[in-house]
């Protein structure tokens, strides 16, 4: 690779780096101001393209209209964002924070089934930029304009949005209740406004991406998701609510892939690399890295430290579950296990599927609620415990050995991701989690010889004695079952008081002489070991793998049972994991639009009982305790 | 205790009601039809225009058949639980579908286990009839091997020296760059040299990638790419001139489901796999086009062709069989033979592999469309390695 | 007095930023002491304390306990060499019982803080209670921390900062917020302490009376300086004192 055309690679990075930009500022913007995590910024972004492709049709040819069609559809999504907080976030300020992140959930399934009602199955791609649609040679290499228009496009909105921030009124506004929310509210905010303001500023920043990538990328319908995760991670990589910060990330990440492209298969010390392939995980591995070094981003501020204000609901974990709990899971235990006596065959297998979706959401939920402390990333155990289990499997081991293996080697994963892990706190750390499984996924992605590759690995039966459905049944229950019975009893030992009290306030608790690390380090390790035995026991019931088994959408489905359920609710992954499983699997036989149905049971569910199912059922019966007397 | 009532309630809800009486003979179906609808949507309507005719015509063993169909939601866990509901719950009489290549390889091994047919109709992988190959699955499609043969003998014609090869990074993907680099090689008179792109599935950089290639001066390209991916390809290489004097080879550029959606910016010239609907005018190709366009007033994709190719596949297992029989089902489909509305087609009895063929033929725009031209049909059966190869590859009963 | 002090504190310094918080404090407290650390708001009280108990690190000099350098140990180690403290904004653990509170301080000293399966509420709950009860807050044992008014949650500390046995107690501002009746009560409990077990007691206070009503010893803080470290009558006499601080008062 020569000199000039590095320097055109890295020209090419810029402009795929201001498209991201323009993506990511807008939920930067938006996190910083009102802490949602917003997961729906994608589908905006996606809405943006299809719509500028509508408008662009019905406007017709030049240039007035092609950039009316662009106005037009940030303006329609900024409307959409409005809509999206006025009806549904703004009724769930109140809820555990990452219920928010439930709802866009819901959002985001919604969107993806509207968008194929509305504009078929079929790409749009859109029509090229009237005067932006020739190339400029350079050092004897045709750019395109229209990336080097791109190229202006990022600096231009970072100097508006900088201006915005730092000289007007609004800007004021925006940084104090970034700072400090209740001071901005003591100084008469009036945050309501404020906060449809900047989801309206932030949407239409999203709309308006998707407007300019339309020439540059048919507008489809799996844009939602393949952009959300990238705007997160230049998002965090730049410091949440930085949008310079944000900006340099984008500029990074879209250096760093351009590069990798660029270098091509190289041979270093005799081995060839083949850098291109490292675009699969380019900014994962970037926000690895800067994480490690700042855990705050790099030009993000330390999070205010929050008076601890703990939930009322955050009390019942706490409870040991009194007599009539345990009575009731002896019962519900009882009745499971006679559940092949009365039900037809798939039920066993639904039945099945919701028994390890429990345990690998009770796992997470044990890191998140007595933790406190998110994991995007929580599939990565489940996946290196299925392919642990699987990979043993076929190397000949016995199905029991392989089977316990899968704990072991996904607690190995979460002792190596927990030590860099603990060191950081909130969605920081939840990003990380993510960047680890990411970076997880991507390995066994590749590496065909070993894990499958992208078809993964077949033929893990278990043996005869196990090999009906209502056996493995049995046998499921009997292994989730324990494993329930056993984190619940942590949960409420003496490490379980202690990882409570670390998150409680590590302060005191480091007063008292608990090491806060290593207990949040030892819950990471054990979190991934449960996590690890639901992926084996997944891997058995399947009879095969692949890499979906640690993607993000199977972290994303454990988040939102375990926030379905109720954060704080002991039977909460039970319940979320059953309400969900059986919700997907009956919505998808009676109707198409399942996707969409699905969304909006989520949105029904979380606006209904913000403390998820658990919650609301904890409250049908009376206290058995006294919290306040 | 309410937590109980609830859950028994529930539970009992679900339990369902008995059978309806089994008059009819249920396919079992399941494909991604959330995740690949482009594809999937045409396909659809294949199906049931194949299950129409059928069934008009007396349906098969006496009976009807009745399509019942699944969304897999694109991945194999949930694959597998649809899957065991239309064995367990649903009775079918065999499995039928899918589309990734993971999926379609999770339901062959979960077909093996539970010893039930399954005709994977779409997925591509050269695994699923050889490596990960078993008694109970057979393909319809030409894989990716078969489909990177067909264009080996036009690109080792022009005797170019220099390849670039650009994939989507994925088993698909990779496949294809081994087979077409491997048989390149085989042919060619001196050493060929390749260099290569691996780009993530649907989200290629385009830019850096086009000028990657640009840099890299090669002769001709083969790329793999479709769908988004390769609509981004195309307009970036175009403005920036990497297909310039360059002879460029695409899998499955050709099908409709990502040539038309580039319109009048579709390439010229390339040499693509796919499907010119609308100048193949056999007997048996015009019947089911013109059936194709009355019954839902839209012009037929592959998708089609394999949805209806599908579903006369597996009357015809049927019918050969005369029994729903799995066993004997497995038996009437080695060797099979079935009229497609691409000629007549046979199930191999060696790896269980379609010979259904694909056009193969070089692009060019009419109207604003993009369409291809100077097409040929490729008969699968030739594009196959030898006997003893395949049984090399297949492991042992 | 042969025995070395139990807490010394010899030339600290701390900046944030270039705002030197302490510069080249030094003092001792001895067993049985009940030492108070006074200054205006910002004088740097509470950077030693947290230079103490290892919250931070000193950029300069050392803190001995018992004769042993300690200088850098994180609070972790402090507490279980023998340090218990309060916070000037009480810090207790809000999701729990004001029981289970003292519990878990109690398991954490005992070494008992990470068993897996045993259980841990109600495990020591009549040493808690002794605790409880010695914080003059028995009544409140199964109130929800969260819940309980800011004056009840330093108590809550207290108990807290007992649970280990301390030979040193560093308390922050232990009485803001409370009703006079109720800050001599805290007091009393620390002067016992004092007086009964030995325990080094070090307490920052706004309330003068408070200060000369308890304290034994005076040191008296202005932007990062000691300027007086004297009995209450002496301190009371200096000018400097009354200069700098008392006048203000
Ligand atoms: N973490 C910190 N970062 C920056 N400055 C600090 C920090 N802690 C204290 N300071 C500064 O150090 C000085 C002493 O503060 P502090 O020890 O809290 O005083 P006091 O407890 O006597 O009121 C003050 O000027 C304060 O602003
Ligand atoms: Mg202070």
């Amino acid at each position: 690779m020569t000199l000039t055309a590095l320097a055109l690679q890295l020209l090419n990075g810029l402009a795929s780096a201001s498209a991201l930009f323009l993506v990511a500022a807008g939920l930067t913007l938006i996190f910083g101001v009102t802490r949602v995590v917003n997961f729906a910024h994608g589908s905006l972004f996606m809405l943006g393209a299809y719509l500028a492709w509508s408008f662009g049709e019905a406007f017709g040819d030049g240039v007035a209209a092609h950039w009316a069609s662009v106005l037009a559809a940030a303006a329609v999504v900024a409307l959409v964002g409005v809509a999206i907080e006025a009806l549904l976030l703004k009724r769930l300020y109140a809820a555990p924070e990452l219920l928010q992140l439930t709802a866009t959930f819901g959002v985001v399934l919604v969107v993806r089934d509207a968008a194929l009602a509305l504009w078929g199955a079929e790409d749009k791609l859109g029509p090229r930029v009237p005067h932006l649609d020739g190339t400029v040679q350079i050092a004897g290499r045709a750019i395109p304009e229209y990336d080097l228009f791109l190229i202006v496009v990022g600096p231009v909105v970072l100097v508006t949005l900088t201006w915005l921030v730092t000289r007007t009124r609004f800007g004021t506004l925006i940084r104090a209740a970034s700072e400090n929310r209740v001071l901005a509210s003591a100084l008469g905010v009036r945050q309501a406004l404020l906060f449809s303001a900047v989801f309206a500023l932030g949407a239409g920043l999203a709309g308006l991406a998707g407007a300019l990538q339309l020439p540059r990328e048919p507008a489809n319908l799996n844009m939602d998701l393949a952009v959300v995760a990238e705007a997160f991670v230049v998002t965090v990589v730049g410091g949440l609510g930085s949008i310079p910060g944000a900006f340099l990330a984008a500029l990074i990440i879209g250096l760093v892939k351009a590069l990798c492209i660029g270098l091509g298969t190289v041979e270093i010390g005799g081995v060839a690399v083949a850098f291109p392939r490292l675009t699969l995980v380019a900014e994962f591995v970037v926000m690895a890295v800067v994480l490690a070094v700042k855990p705050h981003g790099l030009l993000g501020a330390p999070p205010p430290v929050l008076a601890s204000t703990p939930l009322p609901e955050q009390r019942t974990l706490v409870l040991v579950p009194g007599r009539r709990a345990a009575v009731a899971a002896a019962v519900l235990f009882g009745a499971l296990a006679l559940l092949p006596a009365v039900v037809d065959d798939y039920l066993l297998v639904l039945a099945t599927d919701v028994l390890v979706a429990t345990l690998f959401a009770a796992s997470l939920q044990f890191i998140m609620g007595p933790g406190g402390m998110t994991s995007f990333g929580h599939a990565a155990y489940f996946g290196v415990g299925a392919y642990a289990a699987a990979l043993a499997f076929r190397h000949g081991w016995p199905m029991p050995a392989a089977l316990a293996l899968a704990p072991v080697a996904a607690m190995a994963a979460a002792v190596l991701l927990g030590g860099f892990a603990v060191r950081l706190a909130g969605v920081y750390l939840a990003m990380l989690t993510l960047a680890f499984a990411q970076i997880v996924w991507s390995i066994v992605y590749q590496w065909d010889a070993v894990t499958g590759g992208s078809n993964g690995l077949v033929g893990i039966w278990p043996p005869a004695l196990l090999a009906h459905r209502a056996s493995y049944y049995l046998f499921t229950l009997a292994i989730v079952g324990s494993a329930l019975l056993l984190l619940a009893r942590i949960a409420h030992a003496p490490f379980g008081f202690a990882l409570r009290a670390a998150r409680d306030s590590s302060l005191r608790a480091a007063a008292i002489g608990v090491d806060v690390r290593a207990t949040q380090w030892r819950a990471f390790a054990l979190a991934g070991a449960f996590a690890g035995l639901a992926g084996g026991l997944f891997a058995f019931s399947k009879g095969s793998i692949s890499p979906e088994t640690l993607a993000i959408p199977r972290s994303v489905d454990a988040l939102v049972m375990v926030l379905l359920g109720g954060l704080n609710a002991l039977a909460g992954p039970l319940l979320g994991a059953a309400a969900f499983t059986w919700m997907q699997d009956e919505l998808a036989r009676a109707t198409d639009y399942w996707r969409a149905a699905t969304g909006v049971v989520i949105l029904a569910i979380v606006l209904l009982f913000p403390q998820g199912i658990g919650g609301a059922l904890a409250r049908l019966r009376p206290r058995r305790r006294p919290l306040a007397t | 205790m309410k937590l109980l009532a609830v859950v028994a309630l529930s539970l009992a809800s679900l339990v369902p009601a008995a059978p309806a009486a089994a008059q009819t003979i249920k396919l079992g179906e399941l494909n991604s039809y959330k995740v690949f609808p482009a594809f999937l949507e045409p396909y659809r309507k294949g199906m049931e225009l194949a299950v129409d005719e059928i069934n008009a015509a007396g349906g098969v063993l006496g009976r009807r058949l009745e399509l019942v169909s699944r969304d897999d939601n694109g991945n194999p866990g949930d694959a597998v639980r649809v899957a065991e509901e239309l064995i367990s719950r649903e009775r079918v009489a065999l499995l039928m579908g899918t589309f990734p290549s993971n999926v379609g390889l999770a339901v062959a091994d979960l077909a093996k286990q539970r010893r039930v047919l399954f005709l994977a109709a779409e997925p591509l992988t050269d695994k699923i009839v050889w490596e990960s190959g078993n008694e109970y699955t057979f393909r319809l499609r030409a894989s990716t091997y078969m489909q990177t043969a067909m264009l080996v003998p036009e690109a080792a014609k022009l005797a170019k020296r220099r390849w670039a090869i650009v994939y989507p990074n994925y088993e698909y993907g990779q496949a294809a760059t081994a087979t077409f680099k491997r048989q390149m090689t085989e042919r060619a008179a001196g050493a060929i040299e390749f260099v290569e792109q691996a780009v993530p599935l649907g989200k290629i950089e385009p830019g850096p990638v086009v000028q990657a290639l640009i840099d890299a001066k090669p002769d001709a390209i083969f790329s793999s790419l479709f769908g988004p991916d390769l609509a981004r390809f195309v307009r970036e290489g175009q403005l920036r001139g990497l297909f310039k004097d360059r002879p460029v080879f695409n899998l499955l550029g050709g099908e409709p489901e990502y040539l038309d959606p580039l319109k009048d910016e579709a390439p010229v010239g390339w040499w693509v796999t796919g499907y010119p609907w609308y100048a193949i005018d056999t007997p048996e190709h015009k019947r089911f086009r013109d059936a194709y366009q009355k019954r839902f007033d839209d012009y037929p994709r592959l998708g089609s062709v394999v949805g209806y190719a599908t579903i006369h596949s597996a009357a015809a297992a049927l019918r050969k069989a005369g029994t729903t029989d799995t066993p004997k089902l497995v038996a009437a489909m080695k060797g099979l033979e079935v009229d497609t509305p691409f000629g007549r087609i046979t199930y191999r009895a060696i790896d269980h592999q379609s010979t259904m063929g694909a056009y193969v033929g070089r692009t060019a725009v009419r109207d604003g469309k993009g369409v291809m031209v100077d097409w040929r049909y490729a008969d699968g059966k030739d594009y196959l390695p030898a006997d003893d190869e395949v049984k090399r590859l297949r492991p042992a009963k | 007095m042969s025995a070395a002090p139990v807490l010394a504190v010899e030339r600290l310094s701390k900046s944030f930023d270039g705002v030197r918080a302490v510069r080249d404090v030094s003092f001792r407290v001895s067993a049985g002491e009940l030492c108070a650390l006074i200054g205006p708001n910002g004088a740097g009280k509470t950077t030693c304390f947290n230079c103490v108990n290892g919250q931070l690190v000193p950029d300069e000099g050392r803190v001995w306990l018992a004769g042993v350098n300690v200088t850098g140990r994180p609070p972790r180690e402090m507490a279980l060499a023998g340090v218990g403290r309060t916070f000037q904004v009480a810090a207790t653990f809000a999701s729990m019982t004001v029981r289970e509170n003292v519990e878990v301080a109690l398991l954490s000293h005992a070494g008992h803080g990470e068993a897996l399966l045993a259980r841990a509420s109600g495990a020591r709950r009549a040493q808690a209670d002794a605790l409880l009860e010695r914080a003059g807050i028995a009544a409140l044992a199964d109130r929800h921390c969260g819940a309980l008014p800011y004056g009840d949650a330093k108590r809550v500390e207290l108990a807290l900062a007992l649970a280990g046995n301390p030979k040193l107690l560093l308390m922050d501002e232990p009485t803001a917020g409370m009703a006079h009746a109720d800050r001599d009560a805290i007091m009393a409990t620390a002067a016992e302490l004092a007086r009964r077990d030995r325990v080094a007691v070090l307490f920052t206070e706004h309330d003068m009376d408070v200060v000369f009503g308890f304290a034994d010893r005076i040191v008296v803080l202005d932007r990062g300086r000691v300027i007086a470290d004297a009995p209450p009558d002496v301190v009371r006499a200096d000018a400097n004192v009354q200069a700098v601080y008392l006048g203000t008062a």
